[in-house]
């Protein structure tokens, strides 16, 4: 049987009563096993136009290592800020054109906070970039339905240290392939 | 009676000592003695003595812990007592307790019942007007000794400052191991002095925000994993948790309203935040606010009636205020910088906050009307205040530059910054309500069944 780590052993304090003794028990419901709920799973990739697996180390044109490679999966952002800079047009432009070249490629696009800001805030944050990046590829021509997004917030960081180099690694969108193409 | 839920009230006689034969002081406050107000800043010398019996010696340290990390009190050391062992149902010698400056003195005794439970009696006696200010009895199984501590000077605080205690209460937080991209967290609970932590085993997704019921042992979290986001309850006495709901897009930043049967948070659509709430029952969405800027951190006012937020429709992340229904929305925050994480004070009178400003940042409260902003703590990264129940503390988590985050504690004042008393990295603390309401009239500005906080109106 499992119990709950957090179930208060058997309570209290009841007192005895030499004014007046209220007569008052209640039970506790059977511990039941902790559901951590169970998270949903990635898309897997079909289609027949998939490229098959890498061949000696080789970059295989339509792959997860050619899109990050050749490509570039991440941008960056300014403090606060979820306007697409220029340096990150360009990436997204190649996004764009990459993605387009491999339609059955599923996407999803992760944004990032640096740790100046509150958690709950710094979510809200992460997802308007995350949405600036989605925004910016349908406008390039990539269907919607290709597309997931989802703010990690400044949860998970790639830099450590607390510096502004740090930081501004931090801000930034991540695009991961889920899908469509092999490693 | 044998009381095993923490669901409901603790329904709990408690009896009162009869008087000694020399004393005829019943149980109950006497009238103008030793009442802490504010303004006083000296703490109060308080003697404590160890309890007789067993666990006896460890209810008085616990008890002068808990009395000293609340700032008002002085405990005297053990070592300096003239009187040893003072008996529960003896009159002290009380010169020899003003002779080392002990203006109240505690003594209990610990009996063991036939059926095993601790049966402890304790009385708090005023040295220089030579009167009992309380004399009570608490019965426990052996197990729960550290609450029936808790309970003892949840009175005794309560007697001296005229505040509804805080000491029976625990904390939700989120433990933290290592940092940056090698980070993992797991949720926590521990009573509020830091003693009897228990986790939930981690899991790949990080646990963020946990946040107690005001009327249940229940607690709301969200989880972000790698590909979704989710708002949990999870009922703390069976374990059992439950997701709020699939949502499309982001959600995050929940908390109960004060009856515990909705759900405040924010979802994120297209980028946008926006706040809504949630029935438990049934499930219905409804939705609070429809600006495109950054809507989030609601929390309710103790009666229900409004909500405080955090959004930076203005240009900049201030505090706004909006009836719970979402119509009236205005600004509250006056101040530069950048406001977040709005709390709302148990008492009502107040909302506890975060600030950035300066490349630092802060723990504050102000007015709910706004306005009389005072800030209480800074360094480099703090955030997440959360009050204790009587409204006068509040714990929060606080690091420096490329250091794990820790538990700290304030008070409303100021006068009180201190970590709290756990020493793993944390975040994210929440305060339960207290465990029960107070077991009786222990005097002061509150009665047994006066609300949950200060003074009415405070």
């Amino acid at each position: 049987m499992t119990t709950s780590p957090f179930k208060t052993t058997a309570i209290v304090v009841a007192a005895v009563a030499m004014i007046a003794a209220a007569g008052c028990t209640r039970r506790t419901p059977p511990p039941t096993p902790v559901d951590p709920g169970t998270p949903s799973q990635p898309t897997t990739p079909t289609g027949p136009s998939v490229p098959t697996g890498p061949v000696d180390g080789a970059v295989i044109p339509g792959s997860v290592r050619d899109f990050t490679i050749n490509v570039g999966d991440r941008v960056y952002f300014d403090f606060d800020s979820y306007s697409i800079r220029s340096d990150a047009s360009r990436v997204l432009a190649a996004q764009a054109g990459w993605l387009s070249r491999y339609p059955q490629v599923q996407i999803r696009i992760e944004g990032n906070a640096d740790e100046r800001g509150t958690r709950e805030y710094n979510l809200a944050l992460g997802a308007r970039r995350a949405e600036a990046v989605r925004s910016f590829l349908i406008a390039n021509g990539i269907p919607a339905s290709r597309i997931d997004t989802i703010s990690y917030g400044k949860e998970r960081p790639i830099a450590f240290g607390s510096n502004e180099q740090a930081w501004a690694q931090n801000r930034n969108a991540h695009t991961t392939i889920t899908g469509g193409a092999p490693q | 009676m044998r009381l095993t839920a923490l669901i409901a009230p603790l329904c709990l006689a408690l009896a009162t000592l009869g008087a000694q034969p020399a004393m005829a002081q019943s149980g109950q406050p006497a009238g103008e003695d030793v009442v802490i107000s504010e303004g006083v800043l000296r703490d109060l010398p308080i003697a404590i003595a160890p309890f007789q019996g067993p666990r006896g010696q460890e209810i008085a340290q616990v008890i002068s812990a808990n009395l000293e990390r609340s700032g008002f009190f002085d405990p005297i050391d053990p070592a300096a007592f003239i009187q040893q062992n003072p008996g529960v149902d003896v009159e002290p010698q009380f010169a020899q307790w003003t002779q080392i400056n002990a203006q109240t003195l505690l003594v209990g005794q610990v009996n063991v019942d036939g059926d095993g439970r601790l049966r402890v009696n304790f009385r708090l006696w005023d040295t220089v007007q030579q009167t009992q200010l309380l004399g009570f009895q608490f019965t426990s199984t052996p197990e729960n000794w550290r609450r029936v501590a808790h309970k003892i000077s949840d009175a005794v605080y309560q007697r001296l400052t005229g505040e509804l205690g805080y000491f029976d209460t625990r904390i939700v937080f989120v433990a933290e191991d290592g940092r940056g991209p090698n980070r993992t967290t797991r949720l926590g609970v521990m009573d509020q002095d830091g003693f009897n932590p228990s986790y939930l085993p981690a899991t790949d997704a990080i646990v963020m925000t946990p946040r107690f019921s005001s009327t249940h042992q229940r607690v709301t979290y969200m989880a972000l994993g790698e590909d979704y986001t989710r708002i949990y309850l999870l009922d703390l006495e069976t374990g059992r948790q439950e997701s709020l709901g699939e949502f499309e897009g982001v959600v995050f930043a929940p908390r109960f309203s004060p009856d515990g049967r909705r759900i405040a948070f924010s979802l994120e659509r297209g980028g946008n935040s926006d706040i809504y709430v949630m029935t438990l029952q049934g499930r219905q969405l409804t939705r609070l606010t429809s600006d495109p800027g950054i809507d989030t951190s609601p929390s309710f006012s103790p009666d229900g009636s409004r909500i405080v937020f955090n959004s930076d429709r203005g240009g900049r992340p201030r505090l706004y205020v909006m009836n719970a229904d979402g119509s009236g929305q205005r600004p509250i925050s006056s101040g530069s910088g950048n406001y977040h994480t709005p709390v709302w004070s148990p008492c009502g009178d107040m909302i506890a906050f975060t600030k950035q400003q300066g490349g630092r940042f802060h723990i504050g409260v102000m007015n709910a009307s706004g306005g009389g902003e005072r800030i209480l703590s800074s360094s480099y990264y703090q955030e997440g205040p959360t009050w204790a129940p009587n409204g006068r503390y509040l714990m929060f988590f606080r690091g420096e530059a490329g250091e794990s985050p820790h538990l700290w504690i304030t008070d409303v004042t100021g006068r009180i910054l201190r970590p709290a008393p756990y020493g793993g990295a944390a975040s994210d603390p929440a305060w339960s309500p207290l465990l029960d309401p107070p077991a009786a009239d222990f005097g002061g500005a509150v009665g047994a069944s006066g609300g949950s906080c200060l003074a009415a109106g405070g």
